[in-house]
C-alpha cells in the first residue's frame, strides 16, 4: 500500500481548518495517510484527524521534547520522518508556514514540488494551479523519486471519511541549523490570517485614510472575518502591506470575499479570484469589479457597510 | 562583499496572455523585471551604497530579451550582469542549478538577494533550491535587512502580520518580500550609464551541472475563465443590504 504524508499545521493547540481539505486531496484509492504533527500533541489531534481518514498520526519530537519553531530544523524533521516511514509523497498547505517549509523539504530531497495546487491527481502525478496572476490555469506533471504538493487553502472541499487512527511517536535525530530564530513579534492586534480566512472584507482606495478601516473591522468582528486591503490602499498608506490582497500581496480563497471601494484591477483579482462568493460595494457603477463579482451594490461603503454590520448582527442573533 | 542578485524577466501582470500550442503562450507581450526581484536589486544596491566596496552582480536566466531586465538592474545600480541564455523555460530545479553554476564560475558570493517568488510561474521555490545547492541558509519574505560584521539579521513576515527575527552568518540568501524597501525610480542618465556596463552572456548548455533527477513539465495551459455573472442588487440601501445578507447566508454558506 502506498503511503502519503500530510504536514499538519496547528495554531495555539488546534488544527487549522484548512488542513482537512488537504487530507481530502490526499485521500485517494487505498493509500495510507500519515499525518505529521510537530508540536508534540499528536494524541490530542487523533480524533479530528481520523474523522477525515488519517490512519497514522506521527507525533514527531526530539530527545528533549518539542521541536521549537525553526523552518530549517522543521524541514529536516519532516525529511527524517519521510525517510524513516518510507514515504515519498507529501502534502501540505500553501500557507505562510507551508511556503517556508515545503520548498525547503523539496530542495533537500531534490524532489519536484508544486505550490498553490487547486487540484491534484495523485495517481498520475499531475496538478492544476493558476499562473500569470490568475489568468492561466496550468496542468503540470511532476516526475521524480518523490512528490510534494502544496495546496491552496480552502480550495479543496473537506470530506469526512472516519476511520480508527493509530498514534506513533517518532523521536527524530536533529542537529542545529544555520539560521537562528531570535524572536517572533506578534502584531498588536492578532487578527485572522488572510490566506486561511473563510470570510474576508477588504477596503480599497475609497477608504481614504487608515482610521476608516474601523468600519470594516466592526463588520469583520461580527462575522469572524479577516480584513484585507487593495494595493491602492496599501500604497496610499491606509493599511500595512501585510494586509494587501493581490499580485504583490496575499493570495486568498475565502468562501466569501467582500470588496469595499475597490475598483478591481487585474492585479487585485489575481489574489482573490478563486474565492467562493465575491461581493462588491462601490459608488462607481462602471468599476471593473462589477464585471467579475457575484453580487454588487452600487453605493457608498460608509453607508452600506455599517448597515450590513447591523443587519448581520441581527441575523446572527446577537 | 560580493553580492549577487538573481532576477527574472516576466510578462507584465497586466499583459494579456494568449495560449498557443497547448502548453506555450505568445511571448510578444510587455515584459518587466519581476517585482520582488526589483526589491532585491534595490536592497543589494543599498548595501553597497552603505559599505562602499561591495560589488553587485545581477544574474538572470532567459531568452536574449531578458537582457532588458538586466539593464534595469544595472540602471538601478548593479555593477554588471550575467545572462544565462536559453530558449527554453526551464523548471526551478534546472534554473537553480544553472544559477549556481554561473555564480560559482564568476566568484564567491557573500550574499545572494532574490525575490521571494516570480509572478509568472508562481513556483515559490527557486530561492530555496539555489540556497540548498550552495549550502547557504535562506530567509523567505524578508521585510527588514541588516548586515554587520559578517552577521545578517532579517525580519521575515510570517502569518497574520507577525514577524520572525532571524540571524544568519555569511554567506546566505535573502528572499525579498514586499515592504523591504521602495525601489528607486530610474532616471534617463542611469539608463545611459547602464548601457555601458558589462553583461557576460553564457549559454545555458555551456554550464556544467548535473541534471536533476526530477522535473516539472507543463502539459497544458488554459485561460482561467471568469464564470461569474454579476447581479447588481437594486433598491433603497436598507432593502439592498437585506437582500445581500440573505444571499450571503444562502450562497456563501459561512454562517
Amino acid at each position: 500500500m502506498k503511503k502519503i504524508g500530510i504536514l499538519i499545521e496547528v495554531k495555539d493547540g488546534e488544527i487549522k481548518t484548512a488542513n482537512y481539505g488537504v487530507i481530502s486531496a490526499a485521500r485517494v484509492d487505498d493509500h495510507e495517510l500519515y499525518a505529521f504533527v510537530l508540536d508534540g500533541r499528536g494524541d490530542a489531534y487523533k480524533d479530528e484527524l481520523q474523522e477525515y481518514g488519517v490512519q497514522k498520526v506521527i507525533d514527531i519530537y526530539k530527545e528533549d521534547g518539542e521541536i521549537p519553531w525553526n523552518p530549517e530544523i522543521w524541514a529536516r524533521a519532516v525529511i527524517h520522518t519521510m525517510k524513516h516511514f518510507e514515504i515519498n509523497t507529501l502534502f501540505g498547505l500553501t500557507s505562510a508556514q507551508g511556503r517556508d517549509l515545503l520548498p525547503r523539504i523539496a530542495s533537500s530531497l531534490d524532489s519536484p514540488l508544486v505550490m498553490d495546487c487547486i487540484n491534484v491527481n495523485v495517481a498520475d502525478h499531475t496538478v492544476r494551479k493558476s499562473q500569470f496572476s490568475g489568468k492561466v490555469l496550468a496542468t503540470i506533471r511532476l516526475s521524480g523519486h518523490s512528490y510534494i504538493y502544496g495546496i491552496r487553502p480552502n480550495t479543496i472541499e473537506p470530506e469526512s471519511a472516519p476511520c480508527e487512527a493509530e498514534v506513533i511517536s517518532y523521536n527524530v535525530p536533529l542537529s542545529t541549523g544555520k539560521m537562528l530564530i531570535k524572536e517572533i513579534r506578534q502584531p498588536e492586534s492578532a487578527g485572522i490570517d488572510l490566506t486561511e480566512a473563510e470570510v474576508i472584507i477588504s477596503g480599497g482606495r475609497a477608504m481614504a485614510r487608515a482610521e476608516n478601516f474601523g468600519v470594516l473591522h466592526e463588520c469583520a468582528e461580527v462575522i469572524g472575518a479577516a480584513v484585507g486591503a487593495s494595493r491602492a490602499a496599501v500604497d496610499s498608506g491606509y493599511a500595512p502591506h501585510d494586509m494587501q490582497v493581490g499580485q504583490t500581496g496575499k493570495t486568498v480563497s475565502p468562501k466569501l470575499y467582500i470588496a469595499c471601494g475597490i475598483s478591481g484591477s487585474i492585479q487585485h483579482f489575481a489574489g482573490m479570484k478563486t474565492s467562493g462568493v465575491i461581493v462588491a460595494i462601490n459608488t462607481d457603477p462602471d468599476a471593473p469589479i462589477f464585471e467579475k463579482c457575484d453580487f454588487g451594490i452600487v453605493g457608498d461603503l460608509y453607508e452600506i457597510v455599517p448597515m450590513l454590520t447591523r443587519q448581520l448582527k441581527q441575523a446572527l442573533g446577537n | 562583499m560580493k553580492i549577487y542578485v538573481c532576477i527574472k524577466h516576466v510578462p507584465d501582470s497586466a499583459a494579456n496572455i494568449i495560449i498557443k500550442e497547448r502548453n506555450k503562450f505568445d511571448e510578444s507581450v510587455k515584459y518587466v523585471i519581476n517585482p520582488y526581484d526589483e526589491i532585491a536589486v534595490e536592497e543589494a544596491v543599498r548595501v553597497r551604497e552603505r559599505d562602499g566596496d561591495s560589488e553587485v552582480i545581477a544574474v538572470t536566466l532567459g531568452k536574449q530579451g531578458a537582457i532588458n531586465t538586466l539593464r534595469i538592474a544595472l540602471a538601478m545600480g548593479a555593477n554588471r550582469g550575467i545572462l544565462i541564455e536559453t530558449n527554453e523555460r526551464p523548471d526551478s530545479m534546472v534554473t537553480a542549478r544553472a544559477l549556481k553554476a554561473a555564480i560559482e564560475q564568476d566568484g564567491r558570493p557573500d550574499i545572494i538577494f532574490t525575490g521571494k517568488e516570480s509572478i509568472d510561474s508562481e513556483g515559490m521555490q527557486t530561492m530555496y533550491r539555489l540556497a540548498n545547492a550552495l549550502g547557504m541558509p535562506a530567509a523567505y519574505n524578508v521585510v527588514a535587512f541588516s548586515v554587520t560584521g559578517g552577521q545578517v539579521t532579517v525580519e521575515c513576515e510570517i502569518e497574520a502580520g507577525a514577524r520572525q527575527v532571524v540571524e544568519m552568518g555569511l554567506p546566505c540568501l535573502v528572499g525579498a518580500g514586499k515592504g523591504l524597501n521602495n525601489p528607486r525610480y530610474i532616471k534617463i542618465p542611469d539608463v545611459m550609464k547602464a548601457k555601458r556596463k558589462h553583461v557576460n552572456q553564457v549559454d545555458l548548455d555551456s554550464l556544467d551541472f548535473e541534471k536533476p533527477s526530477g522535473s516539472l513539465e507543463i502539459l497544458e495551459l488554459q485561460p482561467a475563465l471568469e464564470k461569474r455573472q454579476c447581479h447588481i442588487l437594486k433598491g433603497q440601501p436598507e432593502e439592498v443590504v437585506q437582500k445581500l445578507v440573505k444571499l450571503i447566508r444562502e450562497e456563501g454558506k459561512v454562517f
